[in-house]
């Protein structure tokens, strides 16, 4: 659906915001780009929506040049900005009515009210912006990139700002733009989001896209294990028989925890039962915990550092 | 062409100026009334007639200009700089539609605006003084002209302030001094040697005895010169603002 080749965006003082970029996201699928503050995101966004311009490289989506056939393929986009970028005294209902005619369609009062309902800001309708709160802004910008039906839609930080309950329902509307075939590009420094709606996950560090993966294949690959073993009494000497595997002793004394990666075998409860029960120290507990995407994500910025 | 994308703009524009109705209506009516008082009255007791012209009729044209100019500059300046100042400027930047119909939405609100003003202050007027206008075809075809080129010069003062600022100072310090030393309530005829000389230089000086030529068929420039100089004027701000865009020159980043 959009594939970006070999983009470098340079700003004027010769500084690589992105350095050869490549990427493809496919039709239908959820993407999200994750990445720690000023990493690239927004800008890469930027030159796929046609925003600013990349110093070097090609970007199409469903095919068309993105500079020489910007028509076909803006009108394919909708955009949701990181930032508020509203005009304050306008009404919610005209400023989304204009969002459809800029992008070339006619009115369409029935589709318009449809996704303001579903926004949840009906009652705002005849509100100026400036009287909304920010999660409702959000939303308003939100309504505005889906007014003219778009088959890609650009999410630059959708739910910063967003209370709880209302996150919730924006995942449950994403996950209904992809039924009904929209293809989705999120940025988050929420990473639970990310964990919990992507089909797949481009980390980007400093203009460098790291890693393209498939959400399960991530967390398989590089998702950690933690088996915590609790003892009655203190110890105070990692047993020989795991003393090569990734382990420490809690602070207290009292527990035993071994790291392993998800994938890796050789290291499983049995055995490690096995091995403590050699110890002849009562075991008060055995837990076990996986690291999530936000675990892993730090461990991959962090490796870089 | 895409149409519905310029609609867009222009209806958005047009509500603007909607929004300001009383600034944008009552402004103009109010300011000529108190021009035909103030000079009207004071001055025009000490001159009678200018080409066999009465001086209250002779300012109307120069009223008109002074009205036209200040508001296609302002208005579509500040269009432009508007979403460019609150951020807005994103989503016309990333709508499939080409710089020139961004420029045709912003300035044909800017020239319906002026036009809608020129006509109201014509009306306003003839509540004042006895006037009838010898060529109103041309005259609508010059306001439209003028209009036109005021606007697109507007737009380009837009996209070139950084600041608010900027944004005043080109139709504060350049526009409105050249209206009134530009004959708009005098004929230069009146002034001393050196100063008809310097006039000569003033561009809008043109354009405002064009405007009155076809109201009254007499004016302190030949017509066929002014109106070249109108059209001169159009087509260096045509070519300004696509050099503009063809340079790369982008709103933002
Ligand atoms: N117009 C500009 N001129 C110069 N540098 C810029 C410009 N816009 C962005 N940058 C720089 O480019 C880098 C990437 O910025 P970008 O906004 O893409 O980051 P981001 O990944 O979206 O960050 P965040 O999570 O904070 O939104 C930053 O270092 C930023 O300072
Ligand atoms: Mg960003």
């Amino acid at each position: 659906m959009i594939s970006v080749k070999n983009i470098t965006k340079v700003y004027s003082d010769n500084f690589y915001a992105l350095s050869n970029i490549s990427l493809d996201i496919n039709r239908g699928e959820i993407f999200a780009l994750l990445g720690p503050n000023g990493a690239g995101k927004t800008t890469l966004i930027s030159c796929i929506c046609g925003l600013i311009k990349q110093t070097k490289g090609l970007i199409k989506v469903s095919n068309f040049d993105t500079l020489k056939d910007y028509r076909k393929t803006r009108a394919l986009i909708g955009l949701v900005p990181q930032e508020f970028p509203l005009d304050s005294y306008e009404s919610v209902l005209n400023t989304v009515n204009f969002s459809r005619g800029l992008f070339g369609l006619k009115p369409d009062d029935r589709y318009i009210k449809n996704i303001i309902q579903s926004l949840k800001l009906w009652d705002k309708k005849n509100s100026s912006i400036i009287t909304l709160s920010g999660g409702m802004k959000r939303r308003v910008l939100i309504a505005k990139a889906l007014s003219h039906n778009p088959k890609i839609l650009f999410l630059d930080e959708p739910t910063s700002g967003v209370d709880i309950q209302l996150r919730k329902e924006m995942w449950d509307m994403i996950l209904q733009l992809k039924r009904n075939g929209v293809t989705v590009i999120l940025t988050t420094h929420y990473i639970k989001e990310a964990e919990t709606i992507a089909d797949r996950i481009g980390i980007i560090d400093k203009g460098k896209l790291i890693l393209v993966e498939q959400k399960e294949n991530l967390i398989n690959r590089f998702g950690k294990k933690s088996i915590i073993i609790e003892f009655g009494k203190k110890i105070y000497e990692i047993p020989n028989k795991i003393k090569d595997f990734d382990c420490f002793i809690t602070n207290d004394n009292f527990c035993l925890v071994i790291k392993k990666l998800k994938n890796n075998k050789d290291i499983n409860i049995k055995k490690m039962i096995n091995i403590i029960s050699e110890l002849k120290i009562p075991v008060v507990d055995i837990k076990t915990e996986e690291s999530s995407l936000e675990d892993i994500f730090l461990d991959i910025i962090s490796e870089r550092v | 062409m895409n149409f519905n994308s310029i609609k867009a703009i222009y209806k958005f524009e047009m509500a603007r100026a909607l929004r300001t109705i009383m600034q944008s209506i009552l402004a103009p009516v109010l300011s000529t009334s108190l021009y035909f008082i103030v000079f009207g009255a004071a001055i025009g007791t000490k001159i009678s007639t200018i080409d066999s012209v009465s001086y209250g009729a002779f300012i109307v044209p120069g009223l008109i200009m002074l009205s036209v100019m200040t508001t296609s500059v302002n208005f579509a300046a500040f269009g432009i700089y508007l979403p460019k100042y609150n951020g807005s400027i994103f989503e016309i930047m990333s709508a499939p539609i080409s710089a020139y119909e961004i420029v045709i939405g912003y300035a044909g609100a800017a020239v319906s605006k002026s036009i809608l003003i020129s006509l109201l202050i014509l009306l306003t007027s003839t509540i004042f003084v006895d006037f009838y206008i010898k060529h109103p075809l041309l005259m609508l075809f010059l306001l439209i002209l003028i209009s036109i080129t005021f606007s697109l010069f507007g737009f380009i003062v837009g996209i070139w302030a950084t600041n608010f600022e900027k944004l005043q100072l080109i139709p504060l310090l350049i526009i409105t001094p050249l209206v009134f030393l530009g004959g708009s309530f005098y004929s230069v005829k009146m002034l001393p040697e050196l100063w008809q000389f310097v006039t000569k230089f003033n561009p809008i000086f043109y354009v405002i005895n064009g405007f009155r030529w076809s109201f009254f068929g007499t004016a302190d420039i030949a017509i066929i010169i002014s109106f070249s100089f109108i059209i001169i004027f159009l087509f260096i701000c045509l070519i300004l603002i696509g050099l503009i865009f063809k340079t790369g020159y982008r709103i933002k980043g």
